[in-house]
């Protein structure tokens, strides 16, 4: 069973489209984000990261829908998902913009 | 800084330690206390309950001891002064939290009661069974510090005392009254506000972005705290750590970490160390001895001295970290230690260790649930010139 | 970051005969990142565990809530999942196995102006912390507890504890245990809790809107996530891997919100009800005690503040 439904007035909505980070080396190969990706962009790779362990390819960059479902069940912060259309920067935070925050 | 008036009840009272113990907390700033009743400390805790709703403190009674002191330490990292009390078996089930305190170097004050032991022994009677529980009661290596009171007037003091150094090195300070200073009624003068000095705590005041909760490099600083709640997204742990708070598990930073644990206390004996002395200089035995046991002594104390024996006293206020450089120092001077306490025989062994072979020590042993007879301690004491 | 290939902007450059596989820029990170230690990273959780998607659930959820941070602290015990605090960039203690209870309790009576969070593990919070768990709960205190029950002691080893079903096989219980398991949300429940719900880790949109629903209720809130351990319980059972127990949520997990806690008790390899099953309005231990006091002492009340640096 998968959680999408192709809806009715497709055409009309503005489907949103996601660009997918993946941090390869920091992937455990758990295949959840393969397994629950509902429009199934991702395949875990035969080959290897760092550590040993198959990381997920897009396969279908087109088709991500940008759910974040992948990015919310990863249970490693290896992937995410930024809107394509939107500056990525709203979402994805630039390097070092924590120690802003933090301070 | 001077105590908050607020919380100091002056005038003179008659009272027993027991609530002395409790009037004195208030008046060094205590705002925060979890514990769960226990005879002979359960006093303390009914007299906080009563107190703090009036002075702006918070009073929970915990499900249990070991609940208790946990709940002091994370009250502690909120900014307040925080206490528990308990005797016996609840002393023992603080154990595991205590060690907790210690590794995250959390300001507290635990009270215990004692009485006799072991399990629940004597509820209402006493003991001083407790004294080396109170070193090394939870695992692992550690220093801390412990005091110990022996009249109703010095429970109000001495707490303010163990208040201002749980501060000043960020540890766990235990309270170490028996059953009978704490059940022992007798005049307390509690002062003005003005009279008293409290130490309060060290706050961060640099940067966020670099603050660290420890400081290994040296036991001359300890480092300041912060609050929880201040936007410093500190963490700390019961683990092995860094100076971040980070864990760490690996032989070298044991070696850091707990060192600094030790040399923290260790390295600063003479600072924390509080001992009284009466006619030492050309005493040819000294007693040596603390809470009720110092002022039994006393008695046989002064039939000596009648008797021309060259007595002098020694009572631990701080019975640790240990005076270990005075008792060594004077045991090249005296005839004979004699250490009359309740129970088989804990501080004796220190002494001992201290003394190093220079001069015998005598321990007059008490199984606890009543106090020595002072004839006892005599004996001992004629014995030891003998 | 090593290998960098993207196709979705025009402009960049893609790498020659590969074929695109995955945006990687080293100069983003994970949204999720300023909520990490990340310098922590990688974190010990085993591939295929899924404490690592509760605590996405709980970033999500908290950001969701809208909270303040500042104010927001996580206490864990010890364990697997204890170690969630030590991850998390907020104020986070890591304290001793089964007091995170009564360490919060004391967080959040000492600074009431503290949202205090507690993820742990099942033994953790109900075995040997089952006791401060339930008088929390009876008091009402101003917690959220997220419990991540995996169904054993992951950390020591899998052995058998409160919440292991019957005839589940652990390291201490070799031949399947036979005592019977608690019922969590019941036993929250029953105890006082205002707020109890239970998810799995895959419902991974439902337990995040659920721990922003919880960190905003006041008093007792309790989610038990359900959670795959992979190297011990799923392991030893041979019950697969992390993404088979996942499969397996995802075809015996029911919803039932509202069900009756008495009725949600958990079989071994059978359905998981899951859901919201308790939300109820109650003062908290603080509203309670304020009100009361004042009542009773009138203006010799000081009602207690929380200390000023
Ligand atoms: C007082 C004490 N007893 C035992 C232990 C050993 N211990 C560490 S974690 C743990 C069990 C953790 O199980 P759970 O809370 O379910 O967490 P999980 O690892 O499954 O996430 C035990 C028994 C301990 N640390 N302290
Ligand atoms: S964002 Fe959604 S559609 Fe896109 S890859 Fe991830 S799970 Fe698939
Ligand atoms: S969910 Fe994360 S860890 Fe698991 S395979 Fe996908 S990227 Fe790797
Ligand atoms: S032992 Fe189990 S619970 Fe612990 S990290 Fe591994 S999979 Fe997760
Ligand atoms: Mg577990």
């Amino acid at each position: 069973m998968k959680y999408w439904r192709v809806p009715f007035d497709r055409d009309k909505i503005d489907i949103p489209h996601g660009d997918i980070h993946i941090n390869i080396d920091r992937c455990k190969g758990c295949s959840f984000c393969e397994e629950y990706c509902p429009r199934d962009v991702l395949k875990m790779s035969t080959n290897y990261n760092k550590k040993g362990y198959h990381y997920p390819d897009v396969i279908k960059q087109g088709e991500c829908v940008n759910c974040c479902l992948c990015e919310m069940i990863c249970p490693e912060f290896a992937i995410f998902c930024i809107e394509s259309s939107k500056d990525t920067i709203q979402k994805g935070m630039k390097k070092g913009s924590n120690q802003e925050a933090t301070s | 800084m001077k105590a908050d008036p607020v919380g100091v009840a002056k005038g003179s009272y008659f009272m027993d330690g027991d609530h002395a113990c409790a009037e004195g907390a208030i008046a060094a700033g205590c705002r925060f206390f979890a514990g769960y009743p226990i005879t002979p400390s359960t006093e303390i805790a009914e007299r906080i309950a009563e107190r703090f709703p009036k002075v702006g403190g918070m009073f929970i009674q915990m499900e249990d001891e070991l609940a208790s002191m946990a709940a002091i330490i994370g009250a502690a990292w909120t900014g307040t002064k925080t206490m528990t009390v308990t005797s016996g078996p609840g002393f023992s089930l603080m154990m595991e939290n205590i060690g907790l305190a210690v590794m995250m170097e959390t300001p507290c004050v635990v009270v215990d009661v004692q009485r006799g032991g072991p399990s629940t022994g004597l509820p209402t009677l006493t003991g001083q069974a407790d004294m080396m529980q109170a070193r090394w009661g939870s695992h692992g290596d550690y220093e801390l510090i412990a005091l110990s009171p022996n009249s109703s007037q010095e429970c109000f003091d001495l707490i303010i005392t163990a208040f201002n150094l749980a501060e000043q090195w960020r540890v766990p300070v235990l309270f170490m009254m028996d059953e009978c200073v704490g059940h022992m009624t007798e005049k307390v003068v509690i002062p003005d506000a003005y009279e008293i000095t409290i130490t309060p705590r060290k706050f961060y005041r640099g940067k966020k972005k670099d603050f660290k909760p420890y400081k290994f490099n040296g036991h001359t600083k300890i480092a300041p705290m912060v609050k929880a709640g201040d936007g410093y997204f500190f963490h700390i742990t019961g683990l092995t750590h860094d100076e971040r708070g980070y864990p760490l598990i690996n032989a070298e930073a044991q070696q850091t970490n707990v060192q600094h644990l030790v040399d923290k206390i260790n390295k600063n004996v003479d600072k924390i160390s509080i001992v009284e002395e009466d006619n030492i200089t050309d005493a040819d035995v000294i007693v040596v001895s603390y809470g009720i046991s110092s002022r039994v002594a006393l008695k046989a104390v002064e039939f000596a001295r009648k008797n021309g024996i060259k007595v002098g006293t020694l009572r631990l206020v701080t019975v640790w970290p240990f005076p270990e450089k005075r008792i060594k120092q004077l045991a090249s001077q005296v005839k004979a230690f004699i250490i009359p306490e309740i129970n088989m025989g804990q501080i004796s062994l220190e002494i001992e260790r201290c003394a190093a072979g220079q001069a015998p020590t005598i321990l007059v042993p008490h199984a606890g649930g009543w106090v020595h007879d002072p004839k006892d301690i005599f004996q001992a004491i004629e014995e030891a010139v003998a | 970051m090593t290998e960098v290939a993207t196709q979705s902007k025009k402009g960049e450059t893609k790498p020659k005969n590969e074929k695109p596989k995955a945006v990687l820029r080293d100069d983003y990170e994970h949204p999720m990142e300023i909520y990490l230690r990340i310098e922590r990273f990688p974190h010990i959780w085993c591939a295929t565990c899924g404490i690592g998607t509760v605590l996405t659930a709980f970033i999500s959820g908290l950001e969701k809530s809208k909270l303040d941070i500042e104010k927001v602290t996580v206490v864990s015990g010890i364990g697997c999942t204890g170690r969630t605090a030590g991850y998390l960039r907020l104020d986070s203690f890591h304290t001793t196995h089964g007091r995170a209870i009564p360490f919060a309790t004391g967080l959040a009576l000492g600074n009431p102006k503290l949202k205090v969070v507690v993820i742990s593990g099942d033994g953790d919070l109900t075995a040997i912390g089952g006791n401060h768990f339930i008088h929390a709960a009876r008091r009402n205190l101003d917690l959220t507890i997220i419990c991540v029950n995996n169904f054993n002691y992951a950390m020591t080893g899998g052995q058998a504890g409160p919440t292991t079903p019957m005839e589940a096989i652990a390291s201490t219980a070799p031949y399947g245990c036979y005592e019977y398991p608690f019922n969590l949300p019941f036993l929250a429940e029953s105890s006082g809790a205002v707020f109890v719900a239970r998810w799995t880790a895959l419902h991974i949109r439902r337990l995040t809107n659920t721990i922003a629903e919880a960190l905003l209720k006041p008093g007792f809130s309790f989610i038990e996530v359900i959670c795959p351990c992979a190297t011990l319980y799923a392991r030893r059972n041979r019950l697969g891997d992390g993404l088979d127990l996942m499969r397996f949520y995802h075809d015996n997990a029911i919803i039932k919100h509202g069900a009756n806690t008495r009725e949600v008790d958990i079989e071994y390899q059978k359905q998981i009800i899951v859901g919201k099953f308790v939300d109820i309005d109650k003062p908290t231990f603080l509203q309670q005690r304020d009100r009361f006091l004042k009542n009773k002492l009138g203006n010799q009340f000081i009602p207690y503040k929380e200390p000023v640096s």
